[in-house]
């Protein structure tokens, strides 16, 4: 991370866009077989959508683990240059030669940052945390998370009172500037891995299954939140009226996937990802009923068994139906649901305490360069030949972690040949 | 050598207010009368990084401790050059932040770890990379269309390919498909599947050497340094190349144990793989008698997601019955395609085509199970469901019935071929009837692997990869598919996990990245993941082997191979550097330069144990440095207290633990001993597969140590915990130190 990334002129330079699980396993790939890499990403620290879950399927282990060995990997390896608080303004050139203008914001917050966080102490100022999307608060400085890579506190320039110096002052290290001015680098990189993510589907749009209007139905990404001990409940599910612990859970799978109206592609995970906050809420609430709607379960390969142990579970319910209504009883806020069981033929009406929308992945496609080609659900499209822009993991396609990684790493060795192609021509 | 030690001490980020600093330094000049010792408030700075960078110029030190906040953090702040000694001590996250501050007992414990860090320091010594000659070629074991792609997308990079196939042609099964699925938008048109481009590339290209009905008879030493013995038409070849990827594909399920779903019955109960030669072969007719086909109804799941079969999905049956009943409409539009499923499993962007297919006029889909197969009058079959979307019973007539059956890796189970060995030679050695019988049983049991060797591998683990469950050599980690538990060596495409082919080719370009990337890492005479560039690497002090091939037996990767007499050779570049085959030497030869069993031991003996009468207990933990340790970490950011009389040790997996040091440590006052390691079990999340589980059967033994000293066994704790739980870390630390105050204190304080 200390050197400059573009120094030699005959290096194997390679510019990954985006510093998620994507993201970060194809920089380290890269650099590992001999790339130099800069890493370019948007949020101020890395992990991307990973690093706010609570535990991987089928494992149901913590994405920390991995991310603590991959930032290990990127701490000892200087070949990799990490921008944070940056983006891809501008993409010139062509496959072996291509020139990025990147935008870094200011952080405020410099390098001889020690996490000491005096500065939080004092801080007077607000803001909402993106890292729990919205459901809790942090000061205006902040970690951005336990574990953040680079472990360097981000103020939030915006949030800040008029005039507040406080954080400045409080500050041993001189690590805050408040006259951080954004700059532009220039970056230059023989091949060009795009893996911007992806973002959960607006549930809202989903009219009928009430997101937005009413208070106890959540999304499968808030639901990851809520469970996670770094979360706003640290790790206590509660449903959100009334901060009561559910006794009834529902889940609405394919919230907006496989749905000509909304993304009529199915996201892949969300069947995976239901039957893992199933377990969530069985551990915590051994008293608990789960009860899961769906059109198809899909756990393909061995996670089939991980659907064969959380579906043995008495205590949880997968139902074959379509979710037509659903409703909030203004008294107690309860969740109804009516379902039509198509196995049944029946329609079924069902009172939950929270209800949890498997919203499907929407590929985070904005701010890309115009190289990228997409397809008709906005994924980023990888033509086959000898090109230098590679899109990897959930940008391309909705996909798994371990996919994610698997491609991530496959895109690595494109851009390494790009690389290889442009040294011997260039 | 007499190293020349430099001490710098933080006394930054509340550290100064917490400890006296002077005291400390005092501790490093009095008692271990280090040369250098200094302090500064702010060292991860210019100026404070700049005092150590000064005294290495000067020559006044060659070795560094940095006592100041966790080694996981500021590394980019104190980079050294990486072989040089140098010890970081965690004054702040495991000090400062966690306990009462400008307290007795928080000085102590400082001091304790100052001393402890010097210590190991004194004992580590300079890294020297190996750095042998390494190849760099691939070797690409199966030329399907996996094996295919590997070896081009490596030689596209720049590396040579050896390309072995055991038939007579390149292509494998893709290359006998006509099409394949959508893999490119608009993804409603089957693509052709014709791979006569890229085997005609394979065979002409000048970086890849093509060896077709060709076997590898052996597969010796190790990554940057394999010997692959090939033979060729009677002739024998021999290849060095620098890392593997197995491609070996897979292997219908065999139909003939599905009599249940009709196989056998008449002809035209068909496997998908029968469907597929018949309707590339022209209008499908009926296998019986020759009539056209009107009608055709598929089984999904036939023998996958079942658990007297495969009890995983096969993942590829969705989508190619979907292509089926494709083909069958492109043939005959009017033709009636029944599809009985469990769940239609079409992810991604494929959902497009199965919604195309389903839109089919003449094709219907339900879910449901299949009761049974019969034959019917005019020579056509009767299946008979029940569960479908249409209510209970229902009984179709057609004229054909497609089997979708799943995938079988083409694997070969290295750990079992190995058992048989044994057992076999056990049976030749004819020790005791006994031992002789229970061998006979063995061999007898594992008869069915009896030859399935693919890479044969001279290793003493086995001569092929360890298998996971249902004989998947796949890794056992979501971040980090490609694992295996062999060096060097990645599995790809459907004998890694089932999957499709343009699934499987993208699968290829990943463990051909991982294959160059072993072997690039190998020439620098650095580790792969998870110790990615570690320098270390393990040293064996032979004269005092006691040929227990307790190393060779439990290192994970199947490092260290033996010689008659069970001495263990070393392979430097097959060792991940995890130290587990340290913790299980009972004599301690096993060491690195950095990392070893004295130094932990000296760093125990540093430990300042109180007499009896001050009612100060000291308690050892041993504790993960990948996950158990951060999570510490996080406690302390988060300024959670924990109890002062505990000593952490981090280690580089708990199974590099040696039991000596339980015994060191008891036989040395200490009062107690906690383990923290990852999670073992099915679910393991231990980054080395097996060392918390190893560690935790090391304990068996350390139970009669206990007995001989008289001492009671809940004086040992072993603990597994994820990164995440660092709420939980410190209560568990206070329990401990809990029940260690209930038992008293060790009877052997000032021995």
């Amino acid at each position: 991370m200390t050197q400059e990334a573009s120094g030699k002129p005959d290096a194997k330079k390679v510019l990954v866009i985006g510093g998620g699980m994507a993201g970060i396993t194809a920089a380290i790939e890269a650099a590992e077989a001999g790339c130099q890499v800069v890493l370019v990403e948007k949020a101020p620290s890395l992990g991307g959508r990973v690093a706010r879950m609570n535990q991987y399927f089928p494992k149901l282990c913590p994405p920390a683990c991995g991310l603590e060995i991959n930032f290990k990997r990127m701490k000892s390896n200087p070949s990799i240059q990490v921008l944070t608080q940056a983006e891809v303004q501008e993409l010139a050139g062509s496959p072996g030669d291509y020139t990025a203008t990147v935008k870094v914001s200011p952080r405020y917050v410099t390098d001889a940052c020690t996490q000491c966080g005096e500065c939080v102490k004092v801080c007077p100022a607000e803001r909402s945390s993106e890292f729990d999307y919205g459901m809790s608060k942090t000061k205006a400085v902040y970690l951005p998370q336990a574990n953040a890579f680079p472990a360097l506190y981000a103020l939030e320039r915006e949030a800040c009172l008029a005039g507040c110096d406080l954080c400045v002052k409080a500050c041993a290290y001189g690590a805050i500037d408040l006259n951080q001015k954004a700059e532009t680098k220039t970056v230059s990189a023989s091949a060009v891995i795009a893996a911007t993510g992806w973002v959960p589907y607006d549930a809202s749009k989903i009219t009928n299954l009430g997101y937005g209007r009413c208070a106890n139905v959540v999304t499968n990404v808030l639901m990851e939140r809520l469970a996670s001990v770094s979360g706003p409940t640290q790790g206590k599910i509660l449903r959100p009226s009334d901060g009561k612990e559910p006794k009834t859970v529902a889940f609405v799978q394919c919230a907006g996937s496989r749905d000509e109206n909304h993304l009529p592609y199915c996201s892949a995970v969300c069947c995976a990802a239901s039957l893992k906050q199933a377990t969530y809420i069985r551990s915590a609430y051994p008293e608990a009923k789960v009860t899961i709607f769906y059109i198809d379960i899909r756990t393909p390969g061995r996670l089939e068994d991980f659907y064969a142990k959380v579906s043995a579970d008495p205590m949880v319910e997968l139902i074959k139906g379509k979710v037509a209504k659903v409703e909030e009883d203004p008294a107690t806020k309860d969740v109804i649901l009516e379902v039509e069981d198509v196995l049944h033929g029946k329609k079924i009406t069902e009172r939950v305490d929270l209800l949890v929308l498997a919203a499907g992945i929407v590929p985070q496609t904005q701010g890309l360069p115009a190289t990228a080609t997409l397809d008709e659900f906005g994924f980023v499209d990888n033509r086959p030949g000898k090109t230098g822009f590679y899109g990897a993991g959930c940008v391309r396609r909705p996909e798994e972690v371990s996919a994610t990684v698997q491609d991530a790493t496959g895109a690595a060795l494109k851009a390494l040949q790009c690389a290889v192609r442009s040294a011997h021509h260039g | 050598m007499d190293k020349k030690l430099g001490v710098y001490i933080c006394s930054g980020c509340s550290i100064g207010d917490a400890l006296d600093t002077d005291k400390l330094a005092q501790v490093a000049q009095k008692e271990y009368k280090v040369p250098v010792c200094r302090a500064h408030a702010f060292l991860c700075g210019k100026e404070g990084v700049e005092l150590i960078h000064k005294d290495l110029q000067e020559g006044a030190v060659d070795s560094v401790v940095i006592a100041a906040c966790s080694p996981r953090v500021k590394a980019e702040a104190f980079a050294l050059d990486p072989c040089m000694v140098q010890e970081r001590v965690n004054l702040r996250e495991h000090v400062a932040w966690c306990q009462k501050p400008k307290d007795e007992d928080t000085q102590m414990m400082a001091e304790d770890y100052l001393r402890m860090g010097i210590v190991k320091a004194q004992k580590m010594e300079p890294l020297e990379p190996v750095s042998d000659e390494v190849s760099k070629a691939i070797l690409v074991v199966g030329g399907g269309v996996t094996g295919l792609t590997a070896a081009l997308e490596a030689a596209a990079a720049g590396y040579e390919v050896v390309l072995v196939e055991k038939q007579a042609q390149l292509g494998g099964f893709v290359g006998t498909l006509k099409s394949r699925f959508p893999r490119q938008a608009p993804y409603t048109e089957l693509e052709p599947a014709d791979l006569a481009e890229q085997i005609q590339a394979a065979t002409y290209h000048p970086k890849i050497k093509v060896y077709t009905s060709t076997a590898i008879t052996q597969t010796s030493g190790q990554p940057g340094q394999f010997d692959v013995t090939l033979l060729k038409d009677g002739d024998t070849i021999v290849h060095r190349v620098g890392a593997i990827v197995m491609a070996t594909g897979w292997k219908p399920y065999d139909a003939s144990k599905l009599g249940h779903l009709g196989y056998g019955l008449t002809p035209d109960v068909v496997t998908n793989v029968e469907f597929e030669k018949m309707a590339a072969a022209g209008p499908l007719k009926r296998p019986s008698d020759g009539k056209a086909v009107e009608s055709v109804l598929f089984v999904q799941c036939a023998g996958s997601r079942d658990q007297a079969h495969l009890p995983y999905c096969s993942s590829v049956c969705c989508m190619a019955t979907l292509k089926h009943a494709d083909m069958v409409h492109q043939q005959n539009a009017d033709a009636k395609v029944f599809i009985i499923y469990k769940d239609m499993r079409t992810p991604g962007q494929y959902e497009k085509y199965y919604a195309k297919v389903q839109n089919h006029p003449a094709t219907f889909l339900t879910k449901g199970e299949i009761e049974a197969v019969d034959k019917a009058a005019g020579g056509k079959l009767s299946v008979r469901m029940k569960d479908t979307l249409l209510g209970e019973a229902v009984n179709v007539v057609v004229d054909l019935v497609v089997l979708a059956t799943g995938m079988v890796p083409n694997s070969a189970d290295g750990e079992a071929i190995r058992q048989l060995h044994d057992a076999q030679a056990k049976v030749l050695r004819n020790e005791s009837d006994t031992q002789r019988q229970e061998a006979e049983k063995k061999a007898e049991e594992l008869k069915a692997h009896e030859g399935t060797e693919i890479l044969h591998l001279s290793y003493r683990q086995g001569p092929d990869l360890p298998l996971l469950r249902y004989g998947f050599p796949d890794s056992h980690f979501v971040c980090f598919p490609y694992e295996t538990r062999r060096t060097g060596i990645y599995a790809a495409g459907t004998v890694r996990a089932p999957m499709d082919s343009g699934h499987a080719q993208e699968d290829a370009l990943g463990a051909a990245m991982k294959a160059i990337q072993s072997t690039e890492l190998a020439a620098q005479g650095q580790a792969v993941h998870p110790r990615s560039r570690d320098m270390s690497f393990p040293s064996f002090f032979l004269q005092r082997c006691t040929q227990c091939k307790r190393c060779t037996e439990e290192c994970p990767f199947g490092t260290l191979d033996e010689d008659e007499k069970g001495t263990p050779k070393p392979n430097p570049y097959r060792c991940r550097r995890c130290g587990i085959c340290m913790g299980a030497c009972p004599e301690r030869i096993i060491s690195f330069k950095n990392y070893s069993v004295d130094m932990i031991a000296s760093q125990i003996k540093a430990i300042e144990v109180p007499e009896e009468d001050e009612e100060k207990p000291r308690v050892l933990v041993f504790m993960c440095e990948n996950d158990a340790y951060p999570a510490l970490d996080i406690a302390g950011m988060n300024r959670i207290q924990y109890d002062p009389s505990v000593r952490i040790i981090p280690l580089r997996c708990l199974g590099s633990m040696n039991i000596v040091w339980i015994a060191d440590a008891l036989s040395g006052g200490i009062d107690g001993v906690m383990l923290v390691g990852c999670k073992y079990g099915d679910d393991y999340q231990c980054h080395f597969a097996k060392g918390s589980e190893l560690a935790n059967r090391r304990l068996e033994n350390v139970k009669e140590t206990l007995q001989r000293l008289q001492l009671e066994s809940e004086r040992i704790q072993v603990t597994q915990l994820a990164i995440n739980e660092y709420g939980k870390l410190p209560v568990l630390i206070n329990e401990f130190m809990d029940k260690i105050r209930e038992i008293g204190p060790n009877p052997y304080k000032g021995f």
